[in-house]
């Protein structure tokens, strides 16, 4: 699976769009990812998992982050985010299905902020690049 | 057999009873022979598939997403008895369409994503786990028949 130029161009244009709600659509994401998927949760024994917790802001705003600066350097997530790849696969360890869970909630955070913008084109471009996030993301995992 | 908790159901009618099921159905299919291309294969007798544009405009397509969505009221109506209510679809994905399982939970994410485009904010949390959870239990209903 490879990101076209249209695939990066569409992607691009969301996340310029984001930039500035990235801890607000971060934290989003997590708060309906620990709801609809309750697994995800054993990840984050050590958290506040309330509604408005200052941890899911935080952490939210730190994956936010990770998929801005992938999507600013869009030709190398790889490049882009191997410290973040060593980390999972050394620490975290997070089981590859989740990031799929994950995915699917961010882009349910755009449908409901952004619906104009999350046209089909866009859809099928951001769910792309949000695999090929996980995909780098779990590259060093075996 | 699945346990609903009356919020549960109240969440998923309240959606329901709101939803255009034509524009849904037909928004969701689309989106699903877009964004998941290969989802297409099931479709040659549809005509003109060709660009994101002709998918969406596709008659056939509006038609039969239409058709899917109708049937998902089903489960709505019949919450408890969902297993039952799709037993013989189930046969029919499996015997004569011949549909690999994984496209009905592709197709049921979909229909989140465009469930939450339509409700923006009213789609909250509570809502989303409720929904994923439905699209979940009809995936699996019609996966059950297969052999």
């Amino acid at each position: 699976m490879v990101l076209s130029a249209n695939d990066k161009s569409n992607v691009k244009g969301v996340f310029s769009k984001i930039s500035s709600h990235a801890e607000e659509y971060g934290a989003e994401t997590l708060e309906r990812m620990f709801t609809t998927y309750p697994q995800t949760k054993t990840y984050f024994p050590h958290f506040d998992l309330h509604h408005g917790s200052a941890q899911i802001k935080a952490h939210g705003k730190k994956v936010a982050t990770a998929l801005i600066e992938a999507a600013n350097h869009i030709d190398d997530i790889a490049g882009a985010l191997s410290k973040l790849s060593d980390l999972h696969a050394q620490k975290l360890r997070v089981d590859p299905v989740n990031f799929k869970l994950l995915g699917q909630c961010f882009l349910v955070v755009m449908a409901i902020h952004h619906p104009s913008a999350l046209t089909p084109e866009v859809h099928a471009s951001l769910d792309k690049f949000l695999c090929a996030v996980g995909n780098v993301l779990t590259s060093k995992y075996r | 057999m699945v346990h609903w908790s009356a919020e549960e159901k109240q969440l998923i009618a309240s959606v329901w009873s709101k939803v255009n099921v034509e524009e849904c159905g037909a928004e969701a299919l689309a989106r699903l022979l877009i964004v998941y291309p290969w989802t297409q294969r099931f479709f040659a007798s549809f005509g003109n598939l060709s660009s994101p544009t002709a998918i969406l405009g596709n008659p056939k397509v509006r038609a039969h997403g239409k058709k899917v969505l109708t049937s998902f009221g089903e489960a709505v109506k019949n919450l408890d008895n969902i297993k039952v209510t799709y037993a013989k679809l189930s046969e029919l994905h499996c015997e004569k369409l011949h549909v690999d399982p994984e496209n009905f939970r592709l197709l049921g994410d979909i229909l989140i994503i465009v469930l939450a485009s339509h409700f923006a904010r009213d789609f909250t949390p509570a809502c989303q786990f409720a929904w994923q959870k439905l699209v979940g239990v009809v995936a699996h209903a019609l996966a059950r028949k297969y052999h």
